[in-house]
């Protein structure tokens, strides 16, 4: 078991930044890698264990279910169902705080998975930035104040 | 209950900034609000249940408890133990997290407690704002400035001794041996302050030092127990140049217009209390506190009888024993010390020159006698004070205007003697005694009356002053 750790600060404050990603359908509106997404059975984007199944602009498709959503806690998980990346018991979590100096938002996500030891530091990186730290610039910019 | 929490992104490594917090006693280093502190019974400041005593530059004294601490997790859990301030069940969490996106660190500081109805905002603001978030900026600019706690001073410290000007005793003897003269103040070295001074509190103790009944000094050199001032240089943690502080400390020396000292024996000063006021309160209100407090726990209903009750402590004493519900009776040379003994607290001054004292303290006190007496005046009091003493009584000789004490027996009233020492309490319990001082004045309990002001170079006239009794309340020398 692996786990690869990301955060970032992002200028805009928190309720902003969670009314953006909170939408467990919404990935095309907010990261630059996924192409389209839906929910299967037509669940609610909220529902706690429904399925989004997206397709990434290079072609491969990821099913994840909901597990958490806090609109408390600005913190949602999910979990891989299946997926190109070659990874089991892979669980996420993405997290905002706020942060009082600036009101601005301290934003983390984090994953544990399985995978064969030859790649865990490719997987690292690829999820790591790849995903993670990208997903979060995209943020930045789209927030911009 | 309130829960404040405030958050901040420092530009820092998680790991050097969790060198710095997860030491329990570092506050005092980078921390604007806080001044001296330390661990009790010399316990490592990672010590799990280790408390750490110190006092805020507004004067208030608190004592914490450390009650987590995760090398793992970034994270210190502390309470508040006791606090001058009005904060019940205060519990807070240090949590810092790692922001790997530019190597930064994320700081979250919460707490939750009870404050008084009403005072919810004002304590938001105290806690959120002038410990918090001015912890966050000056966590930042100490880890900017590479951790040197001193390099603030550093940047105007010099090595060269500073000119000072101060009044010794060129020997002992009368007040004629008192001299002004070129003093020079040493630079400081580590753990060291250099104050200019502003008010020097002269005290009974000076003339004894003088005169050579204590042997203190080594003639010529520099006398005087207390003064308040403003920190010229600064190497020791919790002190910055421009901070104002007063001492009240052995060995003698503060009549002085710039004095180097250790950073230990000074108390940051109160925005609220004078210079003049900690100049004239510094040793006589701690004498008092620990007199009251501390080595005899005076209660409602004592009778308590004190000795030069118009002089600079006896009026201190009235006017804290009074206010904890004691019956005072003083002494007194003239009657227009009594009046002002009587303004002050004391309900039933007594005008006698030649010490005769006992028999009306009995009929005052329905025949009991005093159960605490405060004896200045040493030998030709001392049979007047045993007839005084109420059975079971304690006798408290802090000084000795009229010649020592010989030894004598307690036996008749089964009486408790002590003759303790002021400094001997402020060695361990300094910045507790100096902040219920300053509270007190807050409170309207000690009102302390500087009635006579000389200029350092006159400090001759003022001791002249002292002997001959034509003084009363408090005196101070003005550099």
């Amino acid at each position: 078991m692996i786990k690869v750790y990301t955060s970032s600060v992002i200028d805009a404050p928190a309720d902003r930044v969670w009314a953006r990603v909170r939408d467990f359908n919404g990935l095309p509106q907010w990261t630059p890698f996924v192409a389209e997404s839906r929910i299967e059975e037509n669940w609610p984007a909220d529902r706690i264990g429904c399925v989004r199944n997206f397709r990434l602009r290079d072609g491969g498709t990821i099913r994840e279910r909901l597990l958490t959503l806090s609109d408390f806690d600005y913190e949602c998980s999910y979990s891989i169902l299946e997926s190109p990346m070659g990874v089991e018991n892979y669980v996420a979590t993405l997290k905002l705080t706020p942060v009082t100096d600036g009101n601005r938002t301290f934003a983390e996500w984090w994953a544990e998975f399985d995978c064969p030891a030859e790649r865990e530091r490719a997987l690292a990186e690829q999820i790591g930035q790849g995903v993670f730290q990208a997903a979060f610039d995209s943020l930045k910019k789209a927030l911009a104040r | 209950m309130i829960r404040v929490r405030r958050s901040v992104v420092i530009d820092a490594p998680i790991e050097r900034v969790w060198a710095v917090l997860r030491d329990f006693n570092s506050h005092s280093a980078w921390h604007p609000a806080v001044g001296p502190s330390e661990i009790e019974n010399g316990e490592p400041s990672d010590q799990i249940g280790c408390v750490r005593s110190f006092t805020l530059k507004d004067g208030n004294h608190i004592r914490e408890q450390l009650l987590a601490l995760s090398d793992r997790d970034h994270i210190s859990t502390y309470c508040i133990l006791d606090a001058t301030l009005p904060m019940r069940n205060y519990v807070a969490t240090v949590r810092l997290k790692r922001v790997t996106d530019g190597d930064r660190t994320f700081w979250h500081w919460e707490s939750t407690f009870d404050v008084p109805r009403g005072r919810e905002r004002e304590f938001d603001q105290l806690v959120g704002g002038g410990v918090y978030e001015a912890g966050f900026a000056a966590l930042a600019e100490y880890l900017r400035r590479d951790g040197r706690a001193d390099s603030r001073s550093t940047a105007s410290r010099s090595t060269a001794p500073v000119e000072s000007r101060g009044v010794v005793a060129r020997s002992f003897g009368g007040p004629d041996v008192l001299q002004a003269r070129r003093l020079d103040s040493p630079a400081p070295g580590s753990g060291e302050v250099r104050l200019r001074q502003t008010a020097i509190g002269v005290n009974y103790i000076d003339v004894y030092i003088r005169s050579g009944l204590y042997r203190m000094i080594e003639p010529p050199a520099a006398i005087g127990m207390e003064a308040a001032g403003v920190v010229l240089e600064s190497r020791a943690p919790g002190f910055n140049a421009g901070d104002r502080v007063a001492y009240a400390c052995t060995p003698p020396g503060a009549y002085v217009t710039v004095r180097t000292l250790p950073a230990s024996q000074l108390v940051p000063l109160p925005d609220d209390v004078s210079d003049e006021a900690a100049a004239a309160l510094m040793l006589k209100g701690m004498t008092a506190e620990y007199l009251l407090h501390r080595l005899h726990r005076v209660k409602p209903g004592d009778t308590v009888l004190v000795h030069a009750a118009a002089g600079g402590v006896g009026l201190l004493l009235c006017q804290w024993a009074r206010a904890l519900g004691a019956r005072v009776i003083g002494t007194v040379s003239t009657e227009a010390k009594a009046a002002l003994a009587r303004a002050n607290g004391c309900e039933h001054p007594i005008v006698t020159r030649g010490n005769t004292f006992a028999e009306q303290t009995r009929r005052l006190s329905a025949g009991r006698g005093a159960d605490v007496i405060y004896d200045g005046l040493g030998r030709d009091a001392a049979q007047e004070n045993l007839g005084a003493l109420a059975m079971r009584g304690h006798w408290v000789s802090y000084g000795q205007a009229t010649g020592p004490l010989e030894p004598l027996s307690l036996g008749a009233k089964s009486g408790t003697f002590s003759q303790p020492v002021l400094f001997h309490y402020t060695a361990d319990h300094l910045h507790q005694m100096a902040g219920r001082v300053f509270a007190a004045l807050r409170d309207g309990i000690l009102r302390p009356d500087v009635r006579h002001r000389y200029p350092l170079a006159a400090a001759a006239d003022a001791h002249r002053d002292l002997e001959a009794r034509r003084t009363s309340g408090q005196i101070v020398l003005l550099p």
